[in-house]
């Protein structure tokens, strides 16, 4: 009996709530002033929608037109056909789009996994232990926040070229992983959270340090090590800087060097091009319409640190 | 087995996680950067065996040659679209944390661009700013054929193409910081304010402005520190034809085209204080806030 007094009144509350939540909408709605600055809102957002829309629309336009219909058409009228795959086969073939994708995912898989053991490794060490030196190996990484990497390459292509590396994967992996100081910051501040108490328990259990780390730390790091590598793989799968400077062979291609050959390869064939762009474009759209959450997550939380 | 005791454990611990990532720090980091300093007293051209020191003259030589110094000017096109930047994306940002209808769409819509591979992402736009391309195509389209322009060929037009295309590619990321700041004020405070009787304007105002200042200061000095280091953007879509040449890629052209490395580390060593006085300068000014 109470129950059901209890539900219709509950229904009540929510039918006047939502009465009144229209009222205020229609009172408002009278106000010329809010009018006004509603249709402001969705003008400024639909503009910026097109402005985002229009330049990869026209590209994915092109990538399924003929030569002679992309120079025939307006470059922003839908192709004859959209089953006209030759353009794809084409860059595929001739552009060692295989070669690439194939050469960013050893470099890639390569450097997170290093990055990932270090990181959190430095990261155990610098939140665990107390020891002389602790302050200048701190000091050291927030110092090294303060060389940006794109501005010492000159010197840094002495190193590469020193240690016999100029054309070897291994040269950028390097660089990928010992240039990365964002990370730490993200490790060290994860590990705060994870209490000592779980440490000693293990301790007492007979756990060793570096078991400690292995068993319990490392599986807990799962969601710093998940933002980590989400920032890393965007970082690594977009650079181009360094495969340009210590990789200029065409055995060495990555993703993003072997795009930007192709205007010598493929000189005006802009279909062709168009093509490529795409086929490099969808992993990364992919993987953001998968991990979004993680991605806005992962982003904020790497520029805060950094 | 050998059994150490817990203090030499810890010992072995510490020496052996941080061994290889100190070891890294130090080749790829501070040893380029003091590198740096000694090669730009040097005449190497990245093939000798011998370096000969040569003192202060490439930085006399810079001194002398004032257009060596030109592509820093074009930092100020970055920076100034930086700005513009960072006002639109607070507003989108404002925008998508409302209650608009579609507000999560617009919000991937608007970011999307920031995690699109770089050189793809250039090459669309040096497609679509072709001659008769797709932006002039869209432009004749909508009845904006006036307004058509030589987007990359003529140089009072090309620096604000660039810019643009950098908005393009680089809002999403201004975009997510404020939404993540806005996201964390307590609605209830524009329930109060609303109560009393606070227009939009007010709330954002006296609620709104002062939560996102700090983020909005953070930004600005970020995108000066990415303005003085733009290089991916000019180099796929022009090369750096009709002056858009930005300094990183002066520095690396004068380093690996015309092999003068100890000129290039000059430029170099130039770079990297500006960059680093203004990153103290922000340190200072941020620091009690953070």
């Amino acid at each position: 009996m109470q129950a059901i007094t209890e539900s219709i009144s509950e229904r009540d509350i929510k039918r006047v709530e939502r009465q009144l939540a229209r009222q205020r909408l229609l009172s408002k709605m009278k106000r010329p002033q809010w009018l006004f600055w509603m249709l402001v809102k969705y003008v400024t957002l639909l503009m910026a929608s097109v402005a985002v829309l229009i330049p990869p629309y026209a590209i994915l336009m092109a990538a399924f037109k003929t030569p002679t219909e992309y120079y025939a058409k307006s470059k922003v009228d839908v192709p004859d056909s959209f089953l006209n795959f030759a353009n794809f086969h084409k860059v595929f073939l001739d552009g060692d789009l295989g070669l690439a994708f194939y050469n960013t995912s050893v470099i890639l898989l390569i450097s997170l996994l290093f990055t990932i053991l270090f990181g959190t490794q430095v990261a155990y060490v610098l939140s665990r232990f107390e020891f002389r030196g602790k302050k200048m190996v701190l000091v050291a990484y927030i110092l090294a926040m303060f060389v940006p990497s794109v501005t010492t390459q000159v010197a840094t292509f002495e190193i590469i070229k020193a240690l016999g590396l100029i054309n070897s994967k291994f040269s950028v992996i390097l660089l990928y992983i010992g240039a990365d100081v964002v990370m730490i910051y993200v490790f060290l501040q994860f590990m705060r959270g994870i209490p000592q108490e779980l440490d000693e328990a293990a301790k007492i259990e007979g756990c060793s340090y570096f078991g400690i780390y292995w068993r319990i730390i490392l599986p807990l790091l799962k969601p710093a090590i998940a933002t980590i590598v989400i920032l890393r793989t965007i970082y690594i799968y977009n650079d181009f800087y360094f495969p340009l400077l210590y990789m200029p062979e065409q055995s060495q291609v990555t993703v993003s060097t072997a795009l930007y050959k192709f205007t010598t390869v493929f000189g005006t064939e802009w279909t062709t091009i168009s093509a490529g762009i795409i086929i490099i474009l969808i992993p990364s759209v992919t993987l953001f319409l998968l991990l979004q959450k993680q991605i806005y997550a992962g982003v904020t939380q790497g520029a805060v640190k950094g | 087995m050998l059994k150490l005791s817990l203090k030499q454990q810890q010992r072995v611990m510490i020496i052996s996680f941080l061994f290889i990532p100190l070891l890294l720090l130090c080749v790829f980091s501070f040893y380029p950067a003091t590198q740096l300093f000694s090669l730009s007293m040097t005449d190497w051209d990245g093939y000798a065996e011998v370096k000969n020191y040569v003192g202060f003259e490439n930085y006399q030589s810079l001194l002398d040659d004032p257009a060596q110094l030109e592509p820093f000017l074009n930092t100020f096109y970055y920076f100034a679209g930086a700005v513009i930047q960072i006002c639109l994306a607070l507003w989108f940002a404002i925008l998508v944390n409302s209650k608009l209808m579609g507000r999560n769409l617009f919000k991937t819509l608007l970011f999307i661009p920031f995690v699109l591979n770089t050189v793809a992402a250039s090459m669309v736009f040096q497609i679509f700013y072709q001659v008769d391309g797709a932006l002039d195509n869209f432009l004749q389209a909508v009845g904006l054929a006036g307004w058509i322009q030589p987007w990359l060929q003529d140089a009072g037009v090309v620096p604000w193409s660039l810019v643009a295309a950098s908005i393009w590619r680089y809002l999403g990321f201004n975009l997510i910081l404020f939404f993540g700041v806005l996201q964390s004020i307590p609605q209830d405070q524009y329930e109060a304010a609303r109560i009393e009787g606070a227009g939009e304007w007010q709330q954002f105002r006296f609620i709104t402005l002062p939560s996102i200042k700090l983020v909005f200061g953070l930004q600005v000095f970020l995108a000066f520190v990415g303005s003085l280091s733009v290089f991916d953007i000019p180099m796929i879509i022009t090369k750096g034809a009709n002056g858009t040449k930005t300094f990183v890629m002066a520095t690396l052209e004068t380093a690996f085209t015309f092999n003068d490395f100890g000129l290039a580390s000059a430029m170099a060593v130039v770079l990297l204080l500006v960059v680093i006085a203004f990153m103290l300068l922000q340190r200072l000014l941020f620091r009690e806030s953070k």
